[in-house]
């Protein structure tokens, strides 16, 4: 019996993200006997609990439910040793997914973690395994202190994703004053474009680098895609002289128009770039000389010197500072000379392209879902309005602030299955109270 | 004696209007006989600039005084000031004594003090008429329990209707009654704004540059207009750049600038006034124009900006 | 490919009570937005405040039934009183955004684990709507050929849609008033309202509570018909449905939502059911280019592509008067 401890780094985007250390338990496949028809076996263990010769203690009694295509198909409970034999009538993709509800006291799901996993029902029989990279503490194993190390260490890396994000999204509504809800698809586009460059790139001679090429080409993309926008939709009705209200009208449309248009593509299962589930994950990545755990260092870097880099790039250059004109004030920017759509354009570009890096960077760390830019869009309105709109000091604070209230929220009281809601109250409380956010000026407001 | 005190009295109330102004001081600030509006050290800073710095000002009642100065010297800001639509750093100030301070706009309106906007603010999609019967004051059918039983509105709406249609044919905006406010001229608009504050009733009459943007030929009928709202003893107060109308329609005249109030008086006193002159043309005209202060220029156009996006 | 079944189909939900839901949530915003300019974008909070509303009080507090209808009116006017209070003075974009916030945390805290006990978490509630079903007077269903309805939704339609008339009758009557006047001109420009002496807060609080209150009755009709309230029904994406029914009818005309509404379902359920016949076994789109999933997905593409050219080249919908539309999309 081979005993593998993942130690996963698994969020669901813009609702939950968690990182699981020690205690985990892992569900594996075990050689238990099997009926003759086609089923799927998994074993659960509780890794925090083992027994006199270090085996992990089997979990009875917990209830799996497996559903195809969204209908449910087929359900077990475990046995004494933890294995639960669950028959399928056909092959192809399933999910099998754990009832928290049924799990013995004292044993809980570690934090939001997916408690489902998809198995591929390849062979006729009994061999095909559930892998769950389900985390499990044992609840009274968790401390404070080191809850409250976990937390941070997530919500940082949360923050500075969402950060990238809200940067971009500062940077359009500082420019075009548009309130932009098809931001999120932004990023679901840059996630689904790393995912399927490096889907394309993983089995080739490129494999070394594929998750690298696969962002960057995502990134560009997005910038791509920022351009086509403003140049086909905005832009256009910019000049149209059409109102703020009708434009945000319009980016509703546009953002239910890609989501379902990404889904007709992509279907609304969840992904993980280059194989998340299963081995192949960390042997991935060691193509890369980096250890799984490296993944939150390198988008931590990632993320701080893009930032910088986009800081002083406003700061120092030309461009930015024309961008700064802009957004303080349109009509006396254009009377003094400067291009204004040409600035709104390459708003658009490297906003576009911020937050398609801030998908990549989340396709990373977390998974890849059609829906991962809807859940995460108001959680950027948070961010951007606690710090102050289309203020770019101000959504980079905001972002923090937000980020880790996110994580830290339930140390708290937050209640863990509604972690959306800390950094939402917190923007209707900032909005009521201080409209202009935490570093707007007051003049900017009407 | 007994009889030269009551005397004095008899003739202090009889200074209402343009006569109690003759012979009061061209000092700022000055006493009138028979003030309906006083506003005493009223300040309003944005940011580190101070946009109004009125230690004291009475508005004669029944008269037509006009607010003059140079552009950023806080004429409209004052106005917003009095009429509630934003709230002074400082200072107190009252309408036929009570005081406002803190009162809301709609509150000011309905103590009896209207006010039209430098921008006017005719409501589009609207009807002309539609925008006369919102003026009217005290209707029941604008409370939401009453309005769905038109018996119990209907009534008073075909008396304000009536009282509009009388307003719009003074105005000579009979014929665009059904007309939307939206496709009205620029003078049209003053003209409607104007006929539609004549709705509230209002003792005092606050206009906020009637006369920009308003095409020569309408220029004289709504001079006319306004001098008639004195006739009817409503007070007016106005904001204007229009030297012309200043001069030919006003009883008094204060001068701002740099947000103080620098002069007061009749029209040809003022005019003549060198305050008034440096106001304009600049206390240092004969100086230098390199020791002006840049900075605080700077500041002048920022708070202006500002006050923009503050009235937006 | 059967029209005739498409055309059932988009009939049946388009007359049906899915429709009626929406036309309610509509009415409420064609109030909010289309009279009085209130940009709000958690109308589905106030539907789901008037489906808790009943049943919570029904179920939890054990509460008589029509104690939990009372409360389906209340809790809306409570949420808008909430709301309002604060957030009334805010630019429009900023009310959106506030709103659209709260009725997600709304959402939230309704389907969290954590307030199990008193909203039943994402299984929701039910066993509330027992006096509704018996109230149902009719013993059988209505079949019109094209059309056909069992007995319940017959029931669950004529309560529905006499609902509907009565929420277009007070709109009708109210928009017609000096009260709907001042609505419409807080929408034009609030400051020139103000300047007349008019209180626009107040105003603002009668629709927003009005047009929640109406948006509530969608709700307490959805936890009547389908008798369980579960939160991933009220998701943003209603909010957006109920605005693309709006826009579509034309914001700002008594009928509007109603028309809107209607012409939504139709084309949802048709081009569902076109699609969902054209592709698959026997359809004439091959399986490469269009599955199953994907052909239920087409109508959502379009109905997002729809919104945005509304808005673009007629935001006055169907029957609204471009003069008088609140949007100035141009």
């Amino acid at each position: 019996m081979r005993k593998r401890l993942y130690r996963v780094l698994v969020a669901l985007i813009g609702a939950l993200m968690v990182l699981m250390v020690g205690s985990t338990v892992a569900a594996q496949a075990t050689e238990t006997p099997p009926p003759d028809a086609t089923a799927i076996q998994v074993t659960l263990q509780d890794e925090a609990n083992k027994d006199a010769q270090g085996n992990p203690k089997p979990i009875e009694g917990v209830t799996l439910v497996v559903t195809k295509d969204g209908d449910k198909v087929g359900e077990g409970v475990t046995d004494a040793k933890g294995v639960a034999i669950i028959e399928v009538e056909e092959l192809g993709k399933h999910v099998v997914s754990l009832d928290e509800k049924s799990l013995p006291s004292g044993t809980v799901l570690d934090e939001n973690t997916k408690n489902e996993a998809t198995v591929q029902v390849r062979f006729q029989g009994p061999n095909n395994r559930a892998i769950f990279p389900i985390g499990v503490t044992a609840g009274e194993q968790s401390s404070f202190g080191k809850d409250l190390a976990q937390n941070l260490r997530a919500g940082i890396v949360f923050a500075l994703v969402l950060c990238l994000a809200a940067l971009g999204f500062s940077l359009i509504f500082g420019t075009t004053g548009l309130s932009n809800f098809a931001h999120g698809e932004l990023l679901t586009f840059g996630a689904l474009m790393a995912w399927t460059f490096d889907q394309l790139f993983k089995t080739g001679g490129l494999a070394t680098v594929s998750v690298i090429l696969a962002g960057i080409i995502a990134v560009v993309l997005g910038g791509v895609g920022g351009y086509v926008q403003d140049k086909v939709l905005w832009g256009p009705l910019r000049r149209r002289g059409t109102g703020l209200i009708a434009m945000m009208i319009v980016s509703i449309g546009l953002s239910i128009f890609l989501r379902y248009l990404y889904q007709y593509f992509y279907s609304s299962s969840t992904r993980s770039v280059s194989q998340y589930s299963g081995q192949q994950r960390e042997e991935h990545w060691y193509y890369l000389g980096l250890a799984f755990a490296d993944r939150e260092a390198i988008t931590v870097l990632i993320s701080i010197v893009t930032i910088t880099v986009v800081c002083l790039w406003l700061a120092k250059s030309r461009m930015g500072k024309a961008m700064r004109a802009v957004s303080d004030n349109p009509a006396l920017a254009a009377s003094s000379g400067l291009r204004v759509d040409g600035v709104i354009t390459n708003a658009w570009v490297i906003g576009a392209a911020l937050t398609a890096l801030s998908g990549v960077l989340y396709a990373l760390t977390l998974q890849v879902n059609v829906f991962m830019g809807m859940r995460i869009l108001l959680v950027i309105f948070a961010a951007v309005t606690l710090g102050g709109l289309g203020t770019i000091w101000g959504s980079l604070v905001g972002s923090l602030v937000i980020g880790l209230v996110y994580e830290l929220g339930p140390l708290f009281g937050v209640p863990t299955s509604i972690k959306e809601v800390g950094p939402l109250l917190i923007m209707i409380v900032i909005l009521l109270v201080r409209p202009q956010g935490i570093l707007g000026r007051k003049e900017r407001l009407g | 004696m007994d009889a030269d005190m009551t005397d004095q009295t008899k003739t202090d109330t009889a200074q209402t209007g343009p006569a109690g102004l003759v012979g009061v001081s061209t000092e700022p600030g000055a006493k009138k006989p028979d003030p309906i509006l006083v506003a005493d050290s009223i300040t309003r800073t944005f940011g580190g600039l101070t946009a109004v710095d009125v230690e004291h000002v009475e508005i004669q009642r029944g008269a037509i005084t006009a607010l003059i100065g140079p552009n950023g010297a806080g004429k409209t800001t004052f106005f917003n000031l009095l009429t509630g639509f934003d709230q002074p750093n400082t200072g107190s100030w009252s309408l036929e004594g009570k005081s406002l301070k803190g009162v809301a706009p709609y509150k000011v309106a309905r103590l009896g003090m209207v006010r039209t906007f430098q921008l006017t603010k005719v409501l589009a999609k609207l009807t002309v008429i539609e925008n006369m019967r919102l003026g009217a004051t005290g209707q029941k059918g604008e409370r939401i329990w009453a309005a769905p039983f038109k018996f119990l509105w209907g009534k008073q709406e075909d008396e304000v209707t009536n009282k509009a249609d009388e307003l719009l044919a003074r105005f000579m905006l009979d014929k665009k009654r059904e007309d939307f406010a939206g496709s009205l001229s620029g003078g049209q608009r003053k003209l409607l704004e104007m006929a539609r504050a004549l709705m509230v009733d209002p003792e005092v009459v606050m206009l906020d540059e009637p006369m920009a943007g308003v095409n020569p030929a309408l220029k004289q009928s709504l001079l006319g207009h306004v001098k008639s709202l004195r006739d009817e003893g409503r007070t007016v107060l106005f904001v204007e750049h229009d030297m012309d109308m200043v001069r030919d329609i006003s009883d008094w005249v204060i001068v701002m600038a740099q947000g103080k109030i620098v002069a007061e008086g009749t029209p040809e006193s003022v005019m003549a006034d060198q305050r008034v002159i440096d106001a304009y043309l600049g206390a240092h005209h004969d100086t230098d124009l390199s020791e002006l202060d840049e900075a605080r220029l700077e500041a002048e156009v920022e708070a202006e900006i500002a006050q923009e996006e503050d009235s937006k | 490919m059967d029209i005739l079944d498409i055309l059932r189909a988009a009939l049946q939900q388009a007359l049906g009570p899915q429709a009626i839901v929406f036309v309610l949530a509509a009415i409420g915003l064609n109030i909010h937005f289309g009279y009085t300019g209130l940009l709000n974008f958690g109308q589905a909070g106030f539907v789901a405040a008037g489906a808790y509303g009943m049943a919570v009080t029904v179920v939890t507090f054990d509460a008589p039934f029509w104690i939990g209808v009372l409360m389906a009116i209340v809790a809306p006017l409570v949420l808008a009183v909430i709301l309002g209070v604060p957030t009334l003075r805010l630019r429009a974009d900023y009310l959106a955004i506030v709103t659209i916030a709260a009725a997600e945390v709304l959402r939230f805290v309704f389907g969290a684990v954590e307030t199990k006990d008193t909203f039943g978490g994402s299984n929701g509630l039910n066993g509330y709507a027992k006096p509704f079903q018996e109230a149902n007077p009719f013993s059988s269903g209505l079949d019109l050929g094209i059309v056909s309805f069992g007995r319940n939704d017959l029931w669950s339609l004529t309560v529905g849609w006499a609902l509907v008339a009565l929420c277009c009758l007070l709109v009708w009557a109210l928009m017609r008033s000096p009260w709907g006047r001042v609505l419409r001109s807080i929408r034009e420009d609030e400051d020139a309202v103000r300047s007349l002496g008019k209180n626009v807060f107040a105003y603002k609080m009668q629709a927003l509570a009005l047009g929640g209150v109406i948006g509530g009755l969608g709700g307490l009709f959805l936890a009547l018909k389908q008798a369980s309230v579960v939160p991933s029904d009220y998701s943003t994406l209603m909010t957006f449905y109920a605005f693309a029914a709006l826009l579509l009818g034309g914001a700002g005309r008594v009928m509007g939502p109603v028309i809107g509404a209607f012409v939504f379902w139709f084309l949802i359920a048709g081009l569902g059911s076109f699609f969902s016949q054209s592709a698959g076994d026997g359809g004439w789109i091959p399986e490469v280019i269009m599955t199953d999933t994907q052909a239920s997905l087409i109508r959502y593409i379009m109905l997002g592509l729809a919104i945005m050219l509304l808005m673009i080249f007629r935001p006055q919908g169907i029957i609204g008067d471009r003069r008088e539309i609140a949007i100035d999309g141009r």
